[in-house]
């Protein structure tokens, strides 16, 4: 279930997901402010901003093409290329830090040969660190396919983790 | 909505809850869920609807309560009586609790929470007041507790300038760690010219280790509208906007979703409480840029643009969205208008210390036996927080620092830890109050490796407007890489302290100017600690792995 890069052959005639951008453009009545509005919703339809959505979006609001990807590539919410099928948020901020969530990333690093922010070569894990997922008291805190796990060791994440990706691989 | 049909609603929601033998609260926020709040919940509705007791005991799930280290928690409220809490609650406890309370068993005193702890003792919770309490998406349990009071007090009773006198007079401070006094704010804005002015609501919580926005906008977030309600009202604003991290989706969720049941009840959209006075307030939802806490750059970004800051004055007071007059208030600033406005700025003012009035809302984590959300009256001392409240420092270990403010803050060494907690106390320390984050660190964090920390945020999140912040992050973040690796030479202290100077003088923003606060508050509370790094290259908390080599850069 990889995701097609949208091209700007895939719209109007076929793509659907385009149609749900449409609606977010027409919701926000195509005015330049609620770009950052459309643009978070383009990304939760397609998973990711690829180029031709963009221009996409920036035909579609009258803004240049340079603004539309400045301000995509100004938020660290917005990414430009598609992610992993699984991924693992590790929460880097202060409390998570001071608990000794470093070698929570180490470990993961060393385990699947991905450096944080990137994500593996077959595309199956994206590990990446948040600045701070505001539930301090679970720290260190790990965010593995949207379930939020607390109080995390090195080893204990690197089960989940092994379990989350091993999962696909056996069905 | 009339105001007596406020009123009316009120009652009636609370003759509907006496009817109830007893409530049980189950705390429903993330950390709650994430230790099993979810198996307590379906425990106990299982027994409730078992024994036929729906009609004798509510189950509420509310948003968070603050002892978080201590769930799942649950709350047993029974009419006549002291709310009973309970700590760490496994399904079997719920049902021991639940026949305690509803079918006279024996009492599950084992997990209960001594009502004298501390932690709930030395508190006063004005923000926090119905967080852990109400059933955050129904607007009634809002009301029952005297919500919309205050905005219908108000309406009909206050004009504008009375209003921003009552503000003034409580002595109410801008609670994102600016500590602008709030009621000049918003007479500044009042007054400015303008056919069009809005309010925002600054919930673009981006200090890594404080989440008392998140839980506030989580739990109670009627609390919050009404606030900007009342602000609107007071400086003629017909437009709000309410900025939310994009990491907080559940808290955009139940804002949303308070708004429309406002909107429904008219206590927000047109002719709210049948009054002359419009208010529509807009969710705008970050995409995660820590600058977007500074005022000017969080408005760029409502506006759909990158979020730089631009330099003030024009303040946003007199040029802000659009290039009429905004009202910016941090979203714990909201959460306490209410209160002030229906029991009056007296009230209000008797809390706290001559010079900062009210509450601060900490978020209490690190190395710390109590984890937690905690509101305290300005003037605690340190502390009392961390060893009363917090319980001091787990496994035996000793207190090292407290670092307050985030990356724009400092570390409080234990010699000071006496010090009161207000804006002033923590700025003469070199710290500042920011927007609560509490961090505890015991003799196992290295202070040089926290400042590399901290300025590792800052690196990554200078937003590159400006040449000092943006260069000199990177280079300060050097020079702290080479003192954690052990490759500083005894020069590289005297260059550090120079751009820091230099950084924190001539930075465009509040990120530039108070990045370089970590390196200096420790440099000056822990400089041997920067000396044993560098001359005897050995980091006395042993977290750092030097190498040293011959001078190598990086």
């Amino acid at each position: 279930m990889s995701i097609e890069t949208p091209t700007p052959e895939s719209h109007p005639g076929g793509d659907p997901r385009y149609k749900l951008v449409d609606r977010a453009l027409k919701r926000f009545q195509y005015r330049q402010d609620a770009l950052i509005e459309v643009l978070h919703l383009s990304q939760e339809t397609f998973g990711y901003l690829g180029e031709a959505l963009l221009t996409y979006v920036a035909r579609a609001l009258k803004l240049p093409p340079s603004h539309v990807y400045g301000v995509a590539t100004f938020y660290h919410f917005f990414t430009l290329k598609p992610k992993g099928e699984h991924n693992c948020i590790v929460c880097m901020g202060t409390a998570c830090y001071v608990k000794r969530a470093g070698e929570v990333v180490e470990a993961l690093e060393g385990e699947f040969g991905v450096k944080a922010g990137h994500t593996t070569e077959d595309g199956k894990l994206s590990v990446s660190i948040a600045r701070c997922l505001g539930n301090c008291s679970l720290a260190p805190l790990l965010v593995v396919d949207g379930e939020v796990l607390g109080h995390e060791t090195p080893e204990s994440t690197l089960a989940k983790v092994r379990a989350a990706v091993g999962k696909e691989q056996a069905e | 909505m009339r105001v007596a049909d406020l009123k009316t609603m009120a009652e009636q929601e609370s003759a509907a809850l006496a009817v109830f033998r007893a409530r049980l609260l189950v705390c429903y926020s993330a950390p709650c869920l994430a230790a099993g709040a979810d198996a307590v919940r379906e425990a106990l509705e299982k027994e409730v609807a078992g024994r036929g007791l729906a009609a004798d005991v509510q189950l509420v799930s509310t948003g968070c309560l603050g002892p978080c280290s201590r769930g799942p928690m649950v709350t047993v409220s029974q009419p006549g009586q002291a709310d009973a809490v309970y700590e760490k609650v496994t399904p079997e406890t719920a049902v021991a609790i639940l026949d305690h309370h509803a079918s006279q068993g024996p009492p599950a005193d084992g997990f209960r929470m001594s009502p004298e702890n501390p932690f709930l003792t030395r508190q006063m919770r004005v923000a926090l007041a119905n967080c852990g309490l109400i059933d955050p998406e129904r607007i009634e349990d809002y009301i029952a507790r005297g919500g919309y009071g205050g905005l219908a007090h108000a309406l009909h009773e206050l004009d504008p300038s009375e209003v921003c006198f009552e503000i003034k007079h409580s002595g109410l401070r801008g609670r994102g760690g600016g500590g602008y006094p709030t009621g000049l704010k918003w007479n500044l804005v009042r007054k400015a010219p303008g056919a069009k002015k809005y309010v925002v609501a600054n919930g673009d919580e981006g200090d890594p280790g404080a989440y008392m926005d998140r839980t506030l906008m989580e739990s109670d977030p009627h609390r919050v509208l009404e606030g900007m309600a009342i602000a609107g009202y007071a400086v003629g604003a017909e437009q709000g906007f309410i900025y939310v991290r994009g990491e907080y989706p559940v808290a955009a969720q139940r804002l949303d979703k308070a708004i429309k049941a406002a909107e429904r009840l008219g206590l927000l959209g047109s002719r709210v409480l049948e009054s002359n006075f419009n208010f529509r307030i807009d969710i705008r939802i970050g995409a995660g840029a820590f600058v977007c806490g500074e005022e000017t750059a969080l408005m760029a970004s409502i506006m759909g643009l990158r979020g730089q800051p631009v330099p003030r004055p024009p303040y946003p007071a007199q040029k802000g969205l659009w290039g009429c007059p905004t009202l910016i208030n941090n979203v714990e600033t909201f959460g306490n208008v209410p209160d002030i406005v229906s029991k009056g700025s007296d009230w209000y003012a008797a809390s706290g210390t001559p010079k900062c009035r009210g509450t601060k809302v900490f978020a209490l984590c690190g190395q710390v036996e109590n984890t937690g959300l905690v509101e305290v009256p300005m003037g605690m001392t340190l502390r009392e927080i961390v060893y009363d409240l917090g319980g001091g420092i787990p496994g035996g270990r000793a207190f090292k620092a407290v670092q307050t403010g985030g990356p724009s803050g400092g570390c409080i060494p234990a010699s000071h830890l006496d010090t009161p907690v207000d804006y002033e106390g923590l700025q003469q320390l070199g710290s500042i109050m920011g927007s609560g984050g509490f961090i505890v660190m015991d003799d196992r964090s290295c202070m040089v490796d926290v400042a590399r920390f901290f300025m590792e945020f800052c690196l990554d999140e200078s937003c590159g407007k400006c040449v000092p912040c943006r260069a000199g992050t990177v280079q300060m973040h050097r020079i702290l890489t080479r003192i954690t690796q052990g490759k500083a030479g005894p020069d590289d202290l005297e260059k550090l302290e120079a751009l820091c100077e230099m950084v924190r003088d001539s930075s465009l923003c509040g990120l530039g100017q108070a990045a370089p606060n970590p390196v200096l508050s420790t440099l000056r509370w822990f400089r041997d600690e920067y000396e044993a790094h560098i001359h005897e290259k050995r980091c006395p908390a042993g977290v750092c792995r030097l190498t040293p080599s011959e001078g190598g850069e990086r």
